[in-house]
C-alpha cells in the first residue's frame, strides 16, 4: 500500500519481479538508442546546427546587413521597397529581425549552400521558415551562423514565432529559392 | 505534544485539524484559480479559432500571459501545497509542523499571485509567462512571482519539518510511504526550482527598476528555464505520487516493487532539472555537447523513470485486481475496474494521456535536431497541454473527488456530473492537444494572434489544413472548458452545500466516490512483486511500439528538410 509505510521493513532487499526488470532494461536500452541518435545524426545527417555564433552589437549587425543588401540587391519589392538580395552561392548572407520585420528578402539557388547570419536588433525573435518549418531562435547580441542548403524551390515565408510585442503577428519576411540553371 | 485531531472514520488516519484546514484552504484556492485560468484559456482558444477570432491582439497577448501564469504556477503550486501537507501530516499520522509558517506561506502566495495577475491585467506587462528579456514588464510582475515563490518555499519547509517531527515522534514504522516519498521528490525539486527562480527573477526585477543596466538574454533563458521547466517537474513527481495514492486507496494496490518505484523517483531528483535545455536547442552559443547531455537528462535516465512509473502504477492495480479474482484473460482486471468512479477514471485517463500525448512528444521534440522542426510552433503547447492539463490537472481532479467526501466529509453533489466529468475533460484536452500538435507540425506558431498575417507588409498564409486544426482546437477547447466548469461546480458546490457525512445516518451506504480501503486486506500476502502482470506488460509494449514508430517518423520528417550545418 503506497499510502502506508512498506510492510516489509527491509524492502530494498526484495527481489524485483522479472517482468518489471525486463521493462526497466527495455526502457534503459531505448534511452540509449535515443541518446546516441543525436551524435549519430551529427556524423551522418544533413540537418545539424553549427555551434557557430558570435557576440555582436545591434549596430554592427545592422551595418553588415545593410552593406550585404546594397552589394547584392537585384530589385525592390512591395510598398515599402524592401530590397531583394541575390547573393552568390557559398557566400555569407544576412537577415536581421526587428520590430516587426525580417530584412532583407533573400533570393537563393536550390542545391547551393549559404552561410546564413541571423541576429536581432531589439527583442528576441523566432526565425520560422515556412512551410519547411525550420525554426531558429534569434537573440539580440548574438550572431547565429547556420549553413543552409535549400533542397526545394519556390517562395518561402519567414514568420516570427517568438512573441515580440503587439505587432508580433505582422512580422513576416521572405526567401525565394530558384531552380539552378 | 498533542494537538487537536480527529480520526477519519473511512481511512483510520489521524487527521490533524490545523493541517486539515490548511489542506482545504490551499486546495480550494487552487480550484478557484483553476477556474480563472481555465476561462482565460477558453478566451485564448476562441481567439485562435480563425472563424471566431474573439479578442483583439493586445487583449489576446495579455490574456495569454495571464493564462500561462495562473495555470502553470498558481493553480498547480497551490494544489501541490495541499498535497504536500496531505502526504506528510495525514499519511504519517502526525501534526503538521509549524502551521503558522504554513499560513504565512499561504498568504504570501496569494498576495504574490494577485500582484502579478493585477499587473498583467493592467495591460503593460504583455510579456508572456516566460518574460524573456530584453522585453520588460512592470516591476510588479516580477515582484509578485518572487513573493509567490517565497510563500511556496515556506510550504516546502513545513513539509520537511513535518517529516522530521514524524520521525522524532515515531508516528510511523520503517520507511515513509511511497506516496510521501514521491511528494518529497516534488518538494526537493521545488526547492531547486525556487532557487533558480530567485537567481534570475531578482536581478530581472532590479533591471526593471533601473538598478541593473543589462541582462544577457541567453543567460536569462538558461536560468529562467531551470525554474520554468523544473516547476513542471514538480507537477510530474506530484501527480505520479497521486497515481500511486489512488491505486492504493481504490484497489489496496501495492507497488510491484518498492525498490524500483523509489529508485525511479530518485532518478527524477537527480536528472529532471536538466530539462532546462529543452527550451534552448536552437539557441546560438550553446554547444551541441551541452545540448545533448542536458536535453536527454543524461542518457534519458529520467525518461526511464517515467516509463517505470507508467508500468508499475497500472501493474500494481492489475496485481491487486487479480488477487480479487479478476483473472480471466489478459484484461478482465481493467474491464472490471470502477470506470464510473471519477477517482479511478480521472487517474487512469491522466496516466494514459500523460504517457502518450505528453511523454512521447516531449521526449521526441526534445531531441536536439528534431527540435529544429518543432521549436516555438504550436506543437510545444500541444505537448504541454498533454502533460499539464491532461496529466497533472486531471490527476489532481481525480484525487479531489476522493479528498472532498473522505477528508472534508462532504457528500459530492451532482454525482452524475462527477461521473462523466473526467471523460469530458479528458476528451477536451486530448483533442486540443492533438489539434495543436497538428497545427504545429504544419508550422503554425505558438503565441500568435493572426495566422492569416492580414496586417503584415509581406503576405504569407498557412495551408487550409492548419486553419482547420485551429478550429478543431477551439471546439475541443470548449469541451475541455465544460469539463472544467463541471469539476469546479461539483467540488465547490459539495464543499458549500454537500451533506456533512458525519451527520448522515450511519446506515447510509458509503458513496461511490469514497470507497473504503479495508486495512485488514493488506495483511497476509507479501509483496505484489511476485504477481505476473501480463495485461499491463502488453499495454507497455504497445506504448513502446508507438513511441519507437513516432520517433523515427520524426527523424524521417527532419531528413526531408533543407540541409543545415
Amino acid at each position: 500500500m503506497s499510502i502506508y509505510p512498506p510492510e516489509d521493513r527491509i524492502w530494498w532487499s526484495k527481489p524485483v519481479e522479472k517482468t518489471e526488470m525486463l521493462w526497466v532494461t527495455i526502457a534503459f536500452i531505448w534511452g540509449l538508442i535515443m541518446f546516441f541518435m543525436m551524435p549519430y545524426w551529427h556524423l551522418t545527417g544533413n540537418q545539424n546546427l553549427s555551434n557557430e555564433a558570435y557576440k555582436i552589437t545591434a549596430d554592427s549587425f545592422a551595418e553588415k546587413t545593410e552593406a550585404f543588401a546594397k552589394k547584392y540587391q537585384v530589385r525592390v519589392e512591395g510598398e515599402n521597397d524592401i530590397p531583394v538580395v541575390k547573393p552568390p552561392a557559398g557566400s555569407d548572407i544576412y537577415m536581421l529581425g526587428r520590430l516587426w520585420d525580417w530584412w532583407p528578402i533573400l533570393e537563393l539557388e536550390k542545391g547551393k549552400s549559404y552561410r546564413l547570419h541571423l541576429s536581432s536588433l531589439d527583442y528576441q525573435h523566432g526565425f520560422s521558415l515556412q512551410p519547411e518549418n525550420i525554426n531558429l531562435q534569434v537573440h539580440p547580441g548574438y550572431d547565429l551562423v547556420t549553413t543552409i542548403t535549400p533542397n526545394s524551390s519556390g517562395e518561402f515565408g519567414v514568420i516570427c514565432n517568438e512573441f515580440c510585442g503587439s505587432g508580433h503577428h505582422t512580422m513576416v519576411g521572405k526567401i525565394y529559392v530558384k531552380d539552378g540553371k | 505534544m498533542t494537538s487537536p485531531y480527529r480520526v477519519c472514520p473511512d481511512t483510520g488516519f489521524k487527521v490533524d485539524l490545523a493541517g486539515e484546514k490548511l489542506i482545504k484552504w490551499n486546495a480550494v484556492t487552487a480550484v478557484v484559480f483553476l477556474a480563472i485560468g481555465g476561462l482565460l484559456g477558453l478566451l485564448v482558444a476562441l481567439t485562435r479559432w480563425p472563424e471566431i477570432h474573439l479578442l483583439n491582439a493586445d487583449d489576446f497577448y495579455m490574456v495569454l500571459t495571464a493564462h500561462g501564469f495562473v495555470i502553470l504556477l498558481v493553480w498547480l503550486i497551490f494544489f501541490e501545497m495541499a498535497l504536500l501537507y496531505f502526504a506528510s501530516s495525514i499519511l504519517l499520522n502526525v501534526r503538521l509542523a509549524l502551521p503558522k509558517l504554513a499560513w504565512l506561506g499561504y498568504w504570501l502566495m496569494l498576495v504574490g499571485c494577485l500582484i502579478t495577475v493585477v499587473v498583467v491585467l493592467q495591460g503593460n506587462s504583455n510579456v508572456m509567462f516566460t518574460s524573456y528579456v530584453p522585453m520588460m514588464a512592470d516591476p510588479g510582475f516580477y515582484l509578485g512571482i518572487i513573493i509567490f515563490a517565497v510563500g511556496a518555499l515556506c510550504g516546502c519547509a513545513v513539509f520537511f519539518a513535518t517529516l522530521v517531527v514524524a520521525k522524532q515522534e515515531k508516528t510511523y514504522e520503517g520507511s515513509i510511504p511511497l506516496v510521501t516519498f514521491g511528494a518529497m521528490t516534488a518538494a526537493i525539486i521545488a526547492v531547486f526550482t525556487i532557487a533558480s527562480g530567485a537567481v534570475i527573477l531578482i536581478p530581472t526585477l532590479l533591471w526593471s527598476l533601473g538598478f541593473i543596466a543589462y541582462i544577457d538574454p541567453l543567460m536569462y533563458k538558461v536560468i529562467w528555464w531551470a525554474m520554468g521547466h523544473s516547476s513542471q517537474q514538480i507537477n510530474v513527481a506530484a501527480h505520479i505520487a497521486v497515481w500511486y495514492a489512488i491505486a492504493a486507496i481504490l484497489f489496496n494496490a501495492k507497488p510491484l516493487s518498492e525498490k524500483v518505484s523509489r529508485f525511479a523517483f530518485l532518478m527524477y531528483i537527480l536528472f529532471l532539472q536538466l530539462a532546462s535545455a529543452h527550451h534552448l536547442l536552437v539557441e546560438p552559443a550553446l554547444s551541441s555537447e551541452w545540448k545533448i547531455v542536458n536535453t536527454s537528462y543524461l542518457l534519458y535516465l529520467a525518461v526511464m523513470a517515467s516509463m517505470i512509473h507508467g508500468l508499475t502504477v497500472p501493474g500494481a492495480i492489475e496485481a491487486a485486481q487479480r488477487k480479487l479474482g479478476y483473472t480471466n484473460g489478459m484484461f478482465e482486471w481493467i474491464r472490471k475496474a470502477p470506470w464510473s468512479n471519477p477517482v479511478f477514471s480521472g487517474m487512469f485517463i491522466s496516466l494514459v494521456l500523460f504517457g502518450v500525448l505528453g511523454g512521447i512528444t516531449g521526449v521526441i521534440m526534445g531531441q536536439e535536431q528534431i527540435n529544429i522542426i518543432v521549436h516555438n510552433t504550436l506543437y510545444v503547447p500541444g505537448h504541454f497541454h498533454g502533460t499539464v492539463a491532461a496529466g497533472t490537472t486531471l490527476a489532481f481532479m481525480a484525487i479531489t473527488y476522493w479528498l472532498v467526501p473522505v477528508l472534508f466529509r462532504r457528500e459530492l453533489i451532482l454525482p452524475g456530473w462527477a461521473k462523466w466529468q473526467p471523460y469530458l475533460f479528458g476528451l477536451g484536452v486530448a483533442g486540443l492537444s492533438l489539434a495543436m500538435m497538428g497545427a504545429g507540425t504544419l508550422g503554425v506558431s505558438r503565441r500568435h494572434w493572426d495566422i492569416t498575417f492580414a496586417d503584415a507588409a509581406i503576405k504569407f498564409d498557412h495551408p487550409a489544413l492548419a486553419h482547420l486544426m485551429m478550429g478543431i482546437n477551439g471546439v475541443f477547447g470548449v469541451i475541455a472548458t465544460i469539463g472544467g466548469i463541471m469539476f469546479v461546480v461539483v467540488i465547490v458546490g459539495s464543499l458549500l452545500w454537500g451533506e456533512n457525512r458525519d451527520e448522515v445516518s450511519a446506515a447510509a451506504p458509503a458513496p461511490e466516490a469514497a470507497p473504503t480501503p479495508a486495512p485488514s486486506a493488506m495483511s497476509g500476502h507479501g509483496s505484489a512483486g511476485t504477481m505476473e502482470v501480463p495485461g499491463t506488460f502488453t499495454f507497455a509494449l504497445i506504448f513502446l511500439a508507438v513511441f519507437v514508430l513516432y520517433f523515427f517518423v520524426n527523424w524521417k520528417f527532419l531528413a526531408s528538410t533543407w540541409g543545415l550545418s
